[in-house]
């Protein structure tokens, strides 16, 4: 069962439902003894950083998260705003500390010189993926949806699986031992969305460290 | 690269979808659901679905349609009409929708733009901006529906929104709207070159090549259309065959 971590941030019934349709049995919960019997977990979200943890920490769901995941190795998958709070630190609306599970930082785009270029950057971008992974096993450059205006950092380049170019080029996918995560939106890019969905409900993780 | 995107647009009045011209005429077009379902089988970029009489009638929208929607349709779903509140976001954030689009209580409720992007994050708040052309060539926000002036300008309203936190611009024409005669490109290119957050063109779109207006002409970074969907053999897929052509950069 995957457990869909239900912490008031965003879009769980689309997450929820694409899952589903992938071939996962999903629960969306915030209960840990459910989290203890799901063999993988998305943290999906939609919304701001800071909020983001305030809610992990308010419902009290770190500590089991870092027990099911961190210590027990179960498959995990952040999208978004999930990919974006294990990081170290963000300075989304003043800096806040995210989860700290990867090396990283959360900036915002900053366009200075003029690129001309939006923000938030919305729609649909390439990505292209630069490790072997199971989870984006026969996705070549393939467009997905990102809607956001904050992108991660990693520190250690070899975190970064997927690259996406937007005035910079930002990490779009990152993975290491268990932990998958993506800035862009599986649930919401259609058929190569649900593609990567279906390998993650099959993927069993090597743990190397 | 980042591609424009081509958005339908689903406008529900009590939970059918209808088509206007100028905000007025309703044309009933079928079922929203169906029509979803049929504009993810061709891969749209994305689609805005409009309750149009909740600010109207001072009501929330059907959170029946887009729980039903998302079930169905894997793309980015934006849904407004009648949000008032960061409840009203949280609601339809659960029911399945990805973004919002707020237009009258943008406008009337103080707070409401930046308290909701401090909520959720920027990338979920759209502003939805309907504008009216008066007789001295200005132009004029209107709400409720288009039928309530502001005495706003509309590039100085955008450049507000966009300081409260606003993460995208839908602008819609009301002169334009289901007339299928072209978008009106001086109102969007000044609104684009107003603000730095991204801008949805809508109202008028006739043509294949109006989308490519609006993208090149008009610099929007989506646009949308309903009438030409609704009323012409014309299809989601025909415009982006159309578009990849002509070199304009979307999903091929």
């Amino acid at each position: 069962m995957i457990a869909v971590i239900d912490y008031g941030m965003g879009n769980l019934r689309s997450i929820a439902k694409a899952l589903e349709y992938a071939g996962g049995e999903v629960a969306v919960t915030r209960d840990p003894e459910v989290m203890r019997k799901a063999d993988r977990f998305v943290l999906p979200g939609v919304g701001a950083f800071g909020n983001g943890m305030d809610h992990l920490r308010s419902f009290g769901l770190i500590p089991a998260l870092e027990e099911e995941i961190l210590h027990k190795k179960k498959p995990f998958w952040g999208i978004c705003l999930g990919m974006q709070l294990l990081a170290e630190k963000s300075e989304e609306f003043g800096e806040h500390r995210g989860l700290g599970w990867i090396p990283a930082e959360v900036k915002k785009f900053s366009f200075p010189g003029g690129a001309n270029l939006k923000i938030p950057h919305v729609g649909w971008n390439t990505v292209t993926f630069v490790q072997e992974h199971p989870v984006t096993k026969g996705m070549k450059n393939v467009e997905y949806y990102f809607v956001h205006s904050y992108y991660v950092v990693p520190k250690e380049k070899s975190l970064v699986a997927g690259t996406c170019t937007y005035g910079v080029d930002f990490a779009a996918c990152i993975a290491r031992d268990n932990l998958f995560a993506t800035q862009f939106h599986p649930e919401k890019s259609q058929e190569a969305g649900l593609k990567m969905l279906r390998n993650f409900c099959d993927w069993r993780p090597q743990i190397t460290s | 690269m980042l591609k424009k995107r081509i958005i339908p647009s689903l406008l529900l009045k009590d939970s059918r979808m209808v088509k206007t011209i100028r905000f007025d005429q309703y044309r009933d077009t079928g079922h929203p659901i169906t029509a979803a379902r049929i504009y993810d089988a061709q891969r749209v970029d994305e689609l805005v679905v409009l309750d149009i009489f909740a600010s109207r009638e001072n009501r929330g929208i059907f959170s029946d349609i887009v729980a039903h929607m998302s079930e169905e349709c894997f793309m980015p779903l934006c849904v407004g009409g009648g949000i008032r509140t960061i409840e009203d976001i949280r609601m339809l954030l659960g029911r399945g929708a990805d973004k919002v689009a707020i237009n009258t209580a943008a406008v009337e409720c103080d707070g409401l733009i930046r308290n909701a992007s401090q909520a959720f994050g920027s990338s979920t708040i759209v502003v939805s901006i309907d504008v009216r052309r008066k007789e001295n060539d200005r132009y004029e926000v209107f709400i409720r529906g288009g039928t309530e002036a502001t005495g706003l300008d509309p590039v100085f309203w955008a450049k507000k929104a966009e300081k409260l936190g606003a993460g995208e611009i839908f602008l819609t024409s009301i002169d334009r709207d289901g007339t299928m005669s072209g978008l009106d490109i001086p109102l969007i290119h000044a609104v684009v070159a107003a603000v730095t957050i991204p801008v949805i063109a809508s109202g008028g779109v006739g043509t294949l090549d109006d989308f490519r207006i609006g993208m090149e002409d008009g610099g929007a970074s989506a646009v949308s259309a309903a009438s030409i969907f609704h009323f012409t053999d014309q299809s989601p897929i025909k415009v982006r065959k159309y578009l990849v052509d002509r070199g304009v950069n979307v999903r091929a």
